[in-house]
């Protein structure tokens, strides 16, 4: 089949797609998590837990089609990056677990410690969980020891490198921010009070945490300095960033909370976005011979497979984001506690 | 340890433990849509009471069927690089529609099962349950699909040499509709829905001996003894044509599943036996000679090839294989058997009196559970020693980034915590099992 589209661009962006929907939904939740800890009784853990209860799962799913369309249509990098970071990915999957775990069983029984634990499980799993999405990230953008065959050759110490620690208190921070004004949304009275000075403080911690992350990305990860280099205008990009997040701040403090929702799931969108455009034709950037990189095109799977991709992609998509956009409608509305198990 | 094996015993662990949900909660979302159903139609309360009742049951066992479900997407990256980079063209597609078409709407409209009661109107209700099972059961197409092209792969080519050999599609629809897929997906959704309505049965029969909730009970099970009876019956007619396809296409496998080792003869049908793998026979066992014959070629003089047609490197091991088809076999027919009982009683009009066929039901959900085990572990081990079926062998799948050392640290973890998981959930279902149904206006 010989199209006059570049499927292997194309299967590029649905991944990254993917992946940026998963983080600003799961995002949210992961936030609302991180959060749950500094609720303050009962009544209000609920209430929170009440924002995300229908939704957490599905959110995971974007996790899980972007695994599964990563395997299809770029399986080198499938096979290369979860093998590589193999603790780090078990962790991640632990994390998982217990957060779904403590989201279903927190309300099983109403014995106060029975609750605390799973609050605190809850609580840990998110932050862990988030820390590790960032790690994962950092090291992508820093180059791994890719060998000659794909195969990832440092230890399972080497993912924590500063800059990639520094990516992940970023992705905490943005998931802080990110939940605590998802819960300015769906929440009223002392509640939403205090979520909007979560939120504030989130803002200001994800707005320093990403300007050290811009000043390391600059001067720290090789081939983005020489892009720099070449292109001094794609230090807009931060800039934009740091645009929207003064934004947040603004939109908060004129209470146009959807607003101020919107910017940060958009601050993400730049983030995702510019990396993604930086980072092409390349997938995997191998930090020891720039010849051992895995590129949409050395990687990907046959144009048949893509093409096949792409036409589940293209069929699936406009129903997942209606029934998706369905069930967010359904669950509109400021959260109040009535009969339901959380 | 061997890095191999360890992934190995890991897969099988990982994957044993998350397939005792996915088959629970695709029959029970069976039950729900035949429950809600039977409301809509006659807007009678208690099927509303039952609905809801095995409604968050459902999603007690779904969400651990998820939690450990993220873990089986990443896995094959995670431990089976090499494997994943072979078949990633052939299988990944499956993987990727399987997200799409069927993950999305299962946990999309399982918010609403669960907890949009009071938001949407009842047609909009049933019709979420109804999406979530449709869900549920396409997430098993998918992924029997990928797994039955590893046991009898079609529609690809190979391109590549050596450790850079991969398979890639060449039709989709092949590769899809391979050998395999359709007896076999028949099979797993049967046991799935055998799993569900057993399960319902057997916590109906305890709550009708302990005399609770018995207007209750009974309505559940009328409901959850058709759909037991029908797919026990069914598993016969899937299970017959999957033997013809596995003796057509796997043979060495056939042959494991028998312990029919001559290289040419009528096949024999055990009941139950041991394979002595050293003397290349079966021991202390009984079986009708020539029923394995009739039963795949309609001839009981036809030879069939045995263990021995093939080199010895290409075998499965044997015994494990034997025992788990035989005893998925037996239970198979066990749960057959006690279907028809309970339809018989039912008919005669004494089903809930009748205390020693209730006492049997109790314990009759581990039996879906155990032949949907042992069925796999035969289908699975039996495919062995390829992780694609004659193109790549198991060890040859493994990932090379991963040392043994930390795979025992993420075997050890896993131990763990799915113990910890698996007591968590028995101790929560049972409470909820004793705790039962609010009924009436408690309900509402």
């Amino acid at each position: 089949m010989n199209l006059p589209v570049d499927l292997n661009l194309l299967s590029f962006c649905v991944v990254v797609f993917l992946l940026a929907g998963y983080l600003l939904l799961d995002g949210f939740d992961f936030g609302v998590g991180a959060l749950h800890c500094f609720a303050k009784g009962e009544e209000e853990r609920r209430r929170m837990l009440g924002t995300i209860a229908p939704f957490w799962d599905g959110n995971e799913v974007w996790l899980v089609t972007a695994g599964g369309v990563l395997f299809a249509a770029f399986p080198k990098v499938y096979a290369s990056v979860f093998s590589g970071f193999y603790l780090g990915f078990i962790l991640f999957l632990f994390a998982l677990i217990f957060r779904a775990v403590s989201i279903e069983f927190r309300g099983k029984l109403s014995a106060g410690w029975w609750r605390g634990i799973w609050d605190a499980g809850f609580c840990a799993s998110s932050i862990l969980a988030g820390f590790l999405i960032g790690i994962v990230f950092g090291n992508l953008v820093r180059g791994i020891p890719l060998s000659a065959d794909g195969e990832f050759t440092g230890s399972f110490l080497s993912l924590f490198h500063p800059y990639s620690v520094l990516s992940g208190v970023m992705a905490v921070s943005f998931f802080v921010m990110h939940g605590a004004l998802y819960l300015v949304l769906r929440t009223e009275g002392e509640l939403q009070e205090r979520a909007r000075r979560w939120a504030a403080c989130g803002t200001a911690f994800f707005s320093v945490v990403f300007s050290l992350l811009v000043f390391g990305t600059v001067f720290q990860v090789f081939w983005i300095s020489t892009l720099v280099k070449q292109q001094p205008l794609i230090l807009l990009t931060p800039a934009v960033v740091f645009a929207v997040i003064s934004g947040i701040f603004i939109e908060m403090k004129k209470r146009r909370d959807l607003r101020a929702f919107f910017l940060s799931c958009f601050s993400m969108l730049l983030i995702a976005g510019s990396f993604s455009a930086a980072f092409f034709p390349n997938l995997v950037i191998s930090s020891l011979h720039s010849g051992q990189h895995l590129t949409v095109y050395n990687a990907a799977s046959s144009s048949k497979t893509l093409s096949i991709v792409l036409l589940i992609a293209l069929i699936g998509s406009p129903a997942v984001l209606v029934y998706t956009g369905y069930v967010y409608w359904v669950f509109r509305g400021k959260v109040k506690l009535d009969s339901n198990h959380y | 340890m061997d890095a191999v094996l360890l992934a190995r015993i890991q897969f099988a662990l990982t994957i044993s433990f998350h397939y005792l949900y996915p088959p629970l909660s695709i029959g029970l979302a069976l039950v729900l849509v035949f429950m809600e159903g039977m409301y809509l139609k006659t807007k009678n309360p208690l099927f509303l009471d039952m609905t809801k009742f095995w409604a968050e049951i459902f999603g007690l066992i779904f969400s651990v069927g998820v939690a450990t479900g993220v873990v089986m997407e990443f896995q094959f990256g995670t431990n089976w690089a090499r494997y994943s980079r072979y078949v990633g063209d052939v299988f990944g597609s499956s993987l990727a529609a399987e997200g799409v078409f069927a993950f999305f709407l299962e946990s999309s409209f399982l918010g609403i099962l669960l907890l949009g009661w009071k938001r949407v109107s009842p047609q909009i209700h049933f019709f979420s349950t109804l999406m979530v099972a449709l869900g549920s059961m396409l997430s098993a197409v998918w992924i029997v699909a990928a797994n039955s092209w590893m046991q009898t792969p079609a529609g690809f080519h190979i391109v590549g040499e050596g450790a850079l050999a991969r398979a890639e599609i060449t039709d989709f629809w092949q590769m899809l509709f391979n050998p395999s897929f359709l007896d076999r997906i028949h099979h797993v959704l049967m046991g799935a829905w055998q799993a569900g309505a057993w399960f319902v049965l057997s916590v109906c029969a305890y709550y009708l001996l302990r005399k609770k909730h018995e207007d209750f009970s009974k309505a559940c099970m009328k409901i959850a003894l058709v759909i037991a009876c029908l797919s026990s019956m069914g598993q016969l007619i899937s299970g017959h044509s999957s033997g013809i396809t596995v003796a057509k296409y796997q043979p060495a496998k056939l042959a494991a599943f028998e312990g029919h080792f001559k290289e040419s003869a009528p096949g024999k049908l055990y009941f139950f036996g041991w394979v002595d793998e050293k003397e290349e026979r079966v021991k202390l066992g009984f079986g009708l000679p020539g029923m394995l014959s009739l039963l795949v070629h309609f001839n009981p003089a036809k030879p069939l090839p045995g263990l021995k047609s093939f080199p010895k490197e290409n075998w499965p091991p044997l015994n494990i294989v034997f025992q788990s088809y035989h005893v998925m076999i037996a239970v198979g027919m066990g749960l057959i058997g006690l279907s028809v009982l309970g339809i018989f009683f039912w008919w005669r009009g004494v089903l809930f009196r009748n205390r020693w066929l209730l006492m049997l039901f109790i314990p009759a959900f581990l039996g879906p559970q155990i032949a949907n085990q042992t069925g796999w572990i035969a289908a699975e081990v039996g495919r062995q020693p390829w992780i694609v079926y004659g193109l790549l062998r198991t060890h040859e799948g493994v990932s090379k980034a991963v040392s043994a050392n930390e795979i025992l640290v993420s075997l050890a973890l896993f131990t763990a915590i799915y113990i910890f998981l698996f007591l968590l959930f028995a101790f929560l279902l049972l409470k909820k099992i004793q705790t039962g149904p609010a009924e009436g206006e408690l309900a509402k």
